[in-house]
């Protein structure tokens, strides 16, 4: 366990930093608030409508693809690391994995899917 | 033996809780953010259980991918924050019914069903280093060959269903327009 006392002491140190970062002007600045002061853009344009927009369908799309494929490569990790033991074999399996996952990403291309219309 | 213990138990308190608040928070945003946490705090589950690769998958696949596009489809369907209005009626009862029939379940196995000397025998959980992930490698690919070989047809079912769904034909598109 101890290996990871390295990384539990970088999170208490990076959300240290982060939470200084955000509570010392709240801690040590001044505060006057007023109605002008806290819309968006200060002396800007006005605000119309709501602040929270939809976001197109094409994203989703993207992500999905992406997380996809980030599992793909999730498993090339521990087929890497025993690959001398599998010789041969392994090379076979991961080429009929990569194989299937390749009609996929042929089929997105031709599909369109990975342009941005 | 006692640290790890100790750590366990406000994990465990933590994930309780961030699970608690991703089902109770208003916002569909909060809700979202609560359940990074509660992902985070599995993977230092999955550490103390002596399994860092899956940890590390757990951060990057989960904490990090999965709750982009969670994001994604909040923000999509623009539903950051629900009113009351649309809880759905019939649900609850029927989640509560389900809920209390599981946790009987939970319970009858783990009081009279369990034995505590058939353990299951996790791969080299000792040896928290690289050895850990050799032994993984060669059990996913000699034993479970073919459940790892199934993912891949798993994965390219899941990319053309989500390109169907959200992908139109180029010459429907100007009728359906």
């Amino acid at each position: 366990m101890l290996e990871y006392v390295a990384i539990a002491l970088m999170i208490v140190v990076s959300t240290f930093v982060a939470l200084s970062a955000i509570g010392m002007g709240e801690l040590l600045g001044p505060k006057k608030k007023s109605k002008a002061k806290d819309v968006p853009y200060e002396s800007g344009m006005l605000p119309y409508g709501e602040g929270t927009r939809r976001i197109p369908v094409r994203f989703y799309l993207i992500a999905v693809l992406f997380i996809l494929f980030d599992i793909e490569v999730i498993f090339f990790l521990p087929w890497a690391v025993v690959f001398r033991q599998l010789r041969i074999f392994g090379l076979i399996e991961m080429a009929v994995f990569i194989g299937i996952l390749l009609v996929g990403y042929a089929y997105a291309w031709k599909k369109g899917a990975l342009e941005w219309e | 033996m006692t640290i790890d213990l100790l750590l366990f138990l406000t994990l465990a308190l933590v994930a309780v809780a961030t699970a608690l608040g991703m089902v109770t928070s208003k916002n569909t945003v909060y809700s979202a953010l609560f359940l990074v946490l509660n992902f985070a705090t599995v993977a230092v589950f999955y550490i103390l259980l002596g399994a860092p690769f899956i940890a590390m998958s757990q951060i990057t696949v989960y904490a990090g991918a999965i709750m982009v596009l969670f994001l994604f489809v909040i923000m999509l369907l623009g539903t950051e924050r629900l009113n009351s209005a649309n809880i759905l009626p019939w649900q609850r009862p029927l989640a509560i019914i389900l809920a209390v029939i599981l946790t009987v379940e939970a319970g009858y196995l783990l009081i009279f069903k369990s034995n505590p000397t058939a353990m299951v025998n996790a791969p080299d959980a000792s040896i928290n280093t690289i050895g850990s992930l050799q032994s993984l490698g060669m059990a996913l690919f000699t034993d479970y060959l073919l459940p790892f070989e199934a993912t891949s047809i798993l994965l390219l079912v899941a990319m053309v269903g989500a390109i169907i769904l959200s992908k139109q034909d180029k010459n429907e598109k100007g009728g359906a327009k």
